[in-house]
């Protein structure tokens, strides 16, 4: 613990010996390519694949008429709606899936796409979520039964009442209307699959980039188990994949189709998408209209929010999120401050986009609430011209008051904000900035400094409460102990880069007293590893970690009982010290925990079950709540709008760290897809549906360039409840940096009365606003 | 109609048969099966598919297999040697240059020639040495300590801390 080991998983990637999914290469291999909608919304009157067919290569097309015949046209969401796998009639948004091509090679396929016809019937889409809700509207769902109109679900928590009085009697009131735009993970490796039926066996093996294998193997058994996949003729391999973030966590249409077809012609099928069809098809990520509202008193004291959000979900909830959750954590919005009144309420809309709602390296929607109350507190302290830094220091939750239950009904395991907010300002140095802030303006430079102090939830969760399609949100780790002392730990969670491999075996060291070398650790294979969840939402070292934590204690006290018998004394005479039991007050009479595990396999004590491995399913009692303090500081150019990021210092509070080095690995790249968002990414639609940067040309992904220098730092504040207090924090700064960022910009752009601007703020809205407000 | 191509890949000669529209990286990966060398774009904008042709960086998915007829291809595979790993391999690995593994082949070719043209490039060179290799992963500040770490190395000086200033 706390020491920062080289990854044991670097070995193989640095030598490109890393195992992807387009890496493999089966014996009769097809590929499959698929031909997508050109429209937002359109009839389908005929597809016509003959002129695909003569081209040498390509074998089939398949369109939803041929999978409605096995009942394979639909499939749920993760959010029990309904979608499409291939259209028999309606396409519902661009880039949807029309048909798909399956030829002997990837060249083949694609010319069997470009040489389908097919023939639409365009109509007038839906595109603004605001106008889905107009009496005029068209009905989009009309698959679905008795649906009248485009609304999806309502959601609301809190006091109404009590807060719209507080509201109407408070001495500060200030509100925004913010945007937290469409945007897409984008993981430098797309999604893919190679799904491989074997006809004799009647057995799938399905090879897939997915952050959930198990879940997905479950999936695959409720959606074709009547075709004969039920779930002991399904496994799923998830092997090295190239990031996910989110977007690996739903089921997409391409998945199906390949097992489809490798069901019906019994060879296996390759399906990798291309980065196109990844940006306009594969689930988006946020895409949330909010306004914000704060109340408090003139000197500033925070005393509610109210939080009013319309959701865009495209064609169809195709969210995931855990089941009671269609907001996700939004909850967790009323922020780290200390009051108790708010209101939140939200409604989700279809229209002709595409369908989603994942994360983006965000736990459930948490970077959309921390936007959301961040902003709105700098815009308080504007309204009554207090210092942001010393507002928040006011009106933060004490140290003292946790466990801390906020009025959403979250009880905030631990947290010391003070102490982040202080060092983040030392770090940055503070004070100092504000003088030269001063200055500057009198010159009539832009400067701003923007603070985010945000609480994140995550490590979900407990099975009281979380559950996806039914499956509580435990997770798992199963440790084997071999002879020689040396050991293979599964788990039912998948690394994407987050360092597993290491972090998980210096948890087991840490326990076990077995060195981290010595420690296997292996993910993915839904036929070795125990069942669990998988890896999103910061949740890995909250349940898997902790998982491997309380096996290995399992296994600790099974080694007690071991020595006790080998060296002739009652177990209360042993005392533990990592890698061996000894007897009090005669250390050198000790078994090592090689030792011990030998003497598990050579000479148990008679009646104890013989070997040496523990498995463990882990559900969590609480939430974590991990918190960090940052601190952005910008110059903007008041001629061309150019924004320049001159200082970022984030402060994060994980818990206990298990390895420095990864954490702050994490921060890094955790903050470069917050910088991403606040200032450069947008899916962009045009009023008729199509989308308008689809691709990396003009999706703006940050390079070394755009990436800030990030200085980095924490405090901790270990986890009550958690076996070894650590926290989770791959998504931190995804959630806190966007705010730090628009907090900056805005304060900079203060002096010219402007209070907030939507994200990504890029130099256009920039030089727009000030000119708006008379710069010239 | 099929041509016949020789390429030397990491000093291997390889005669192939390849349809002239054929890109090299699908040649590299799925006929040579040195499947280090990844695709993340169509748009060759995200350079997880960067080898060296003629000792030049390329993006791969964008260079037909025909036109590198004749010409030399070094990728990921050939960077280490039987005395060890290069030490940008070296570099990426002490520095947390890496989390998926999916963008970094390409960053290390890339670096390699980077190096090749400035063996002591500052952080802002090399920031926009490898503006043309996206990660998505690691927010590149331990990239650049990665590359600044192998340009030590390869000058003989004594290669800078790899604690990370996490304070």
């Amino acid at each position: 613990m706390g020491h920062s080991l080289k990854r044991k998983e670097d070995a193989r990637f640095i030598q490109g010996k890393g195992h992807y999914v387009d890496d493999i290469q089966l014996p009769g291999m097809l590929h499959m390519d698929i031909v997508r909608s050109p429209y937002a919304y359109a009839k389908i009157k005929s597809i016509n694949a003959e002129e695909a067919l003569k081209i040498p290569g390509v074998i089939a097309v398949v369109t939803g008429k041929d999978l409605e015949k096995y009942n394979l046209h639909w499939m749920p969401t993760l959010m029990s709606d309904t979608q499409m796998v291939l259209p028999t009639d309606t396409v519902m948004y661009q880039a949807q899936e029309v048909a798909a091509v399956i030829a002997t090679d990837r060249y083949a396929a694609r010319d069997g796409k470009e040489a389908v016809m097919v023939e639409y019937e365009p109509m007038k889409p839906v595109i603004d979520p605001y106008k889905s809700l107009d009496p005029d509207a068209p009905v989009l769902r009309t698959d679905k039964e008795g649906k009248k109109d485009n609304h999806i679900w309502h959601w609301e928590v809190g006091d109404k009442e009590a807060t719209e009085k507080l509201f109407n009697e408070a001495e500060v009131v200030v509100k925004e209307q913010m945007h937290i735009p469409r945007i897409h993970v984008s993981s430098i490796e797309t999604c893919g699959c190679v799904a491989d039926y074997d006809k004799i066996n009647n057995h799938l093996t399905m090879y897939m980039t997915t952050q959930a294998p198990h879940a997905i193997r479950t999936v695959i058994a409720l959606v074709a188990g009547h075709v004969g996949l039920t779930e002991e003729k399904v496994r799923v391999v998830s092997p090295d994949i190239g990031g996910g973030f989110g977007g690996k966590v739903p089921v997409y249409p391409g998945y199906v189709i390949a097992i489809a077809v490798s069901f019906l012609v019994g060879k296996p099928v390759k399906w990798v998408e291309d980065r196109s069809e990844n940006l306009q098809a594969d689930s988006f990520a946020r895409d949330y209209h909010i306004t914000a509202e704060m109340a408090g008193t003139k000197d500033g004291k925070i005393l509610g929010t109210r939080f009013k959000i319309l959701a865009d979900h495209g064609y169809t909830d195709a969210a995931a999120n855990p089941s009671k959750f269609p907001t996700g954590m939004f909850s967790i919005g009323t922020g780290s401050y200390d009051y108790q009144t708010t209101f939140m309420e939200a409604d989700a809309v279809y229209t002709n986009k595409p369908p989603g709602g994942v994360a983006y390296r965000c736990s459930f929607r948490v970077t959309e609430a921390v936007h959301a109350i961040e902003r709105i507190t700098d815009r308080f302290a504007l309204e009554i011209g207090k210092d942001p830094a010393q507002l928040r220091m006011e009106n933060f939750i004490k140290k003292e008051d946790f466990p801390w239950k906020s009025p959403t009904g979250w009880e905030y395991d631990s947290g010391d904000y003070h102490a982040g907010l202080k060092k983040a300002m030392e770090v940055v140095g503070y004070d100092e900035l504000r003088k030269e802030q001063a200055e500057k303006r009198k010159r009539g430079e832009l400067m701003g400094i923007g603070i985010s102090t945000f609480t994140e939830i995550v490590g979900a969760g407990p099975s009281k409460d979380f559950d996806i399609l039914g499956i509580k949100m435990f997770d798992s780790a199963e440790i084997r102990v071999h002879p020689t002392g040396k050991a293979i730990a599964r788990f039912g969670t998948k690394s994407q880069g987050q360092g597993h491999e290491t972090t998980y075996a210096q948890i087991i060291a840490e326990e076990l007293g077995i060195p981290a070398e010595h420690i296997q650790v292996e993910e993915g294979d839904t036929d070795t590893a125990p069942y669990g969840l998988g890896t999103y939402a910061s949740r890995s070292t909250p349940t898997a970690g902790a998982a491997a934590a309380v096996a290995a204690r399992k296994l600790r006290d099974k080694a007690r009982k071991i020595a006790a018998y080998l060296l002739e004394v009652s177990e209360d005479d042993l005392e533990w010290e990592p890698g061996k039991f000894f007897v009090k007050g005669a250390p050198e009479k000790s078994k090592t925990i090689q030792e011990i595990v030998f003497a598990a396999y050579t000479n148990h004590p008679q009646g104890m079950e013989a070997g040496f491995e523990a498995t463990h399913y882990y559900d969590p009692p609480n939430l974590t709540f991990p918190s960090g303090a940052y601190i952005c500081v910008v110059d903007v150019d008041k001629d061309t709008g150019e924004i320049k990021v001159r200082r970022f210092v984030a402060i994060d509070d994980c818990g206990n760290i298990i390895n420095p080095m990864i954490v702050q690995g994490q921060v890094h790249g955790g903050l470069t897809q917050g910088i991403a968002p606040a200032m450069y990414e947008e899916l962009v639609y045009d009023e008729d549906g199509n989308i308008l940067n689809g691709t990396f040309m003009d999706y703006l992904v940050p390079t070394a360039v755009e990436s800030p220098s990030w200085e980095t730092g924490h405090t901790v504040t270990p986890s009550p409840h958690h076996p070894i207090g650590a926290k989770g924090v791959g998504e931190s700064p995804t959630v806190g940096a966007p705010p730090a960022i628009a907090n900056a910009i805005v304060d900079a752009l203060a002096p010219y009365g402007i209070t907030h601007l939507d994200i990504p703020i890029t130099p256009y809205k920039v030089w727009k606003a000030l000119r708006e407000k008379g710069a010239n | 109609m099929k041509k016949q191509i020789t390429i030397s890949v990491n000093g291997e000669k390889h005669t192939l048969e390849v349809e002239p529209r054929e890109l090299l990286v699908h040649v590299i990966r799925e006929k040579l099966r040195l499947t280090g060398t990844h695709i993340g774009c169509d748009t060759t904008s995200c350079g997880a598919c960067t080898v060296l042709l003629n000792g030049k960086s390329i993006k791969s998915c964008t260079v037909l297999a025909i036109q590198a007829d004749g010409k030399e291809v070094s990728t990921v595979e050939g960077l280490a040697t039987a005395e060890g790993l290069h030490p940008l391999q070296e570099g990426f690995k002490e520095n947390h240059g890496l989390h998926c593994g999916f963008c970094t082949p390409g960053m290390l070719m890339r670096a390699v020639e980077l190096l090749e043209h400035n063996d002591n490039p500052t952080e802002e060179e090399i920031r926009w040495g490898i503006a043309g290799n996206l990660c998505r992963c690691t927010g590149y500040n331990n990239i650049v300590k990665a590359i600044q770490y192998a340009s030590a190395k390869m000058r003989g000086e004594e290669t800078p801390s790899t604690e990370p200033e996490f304070v």
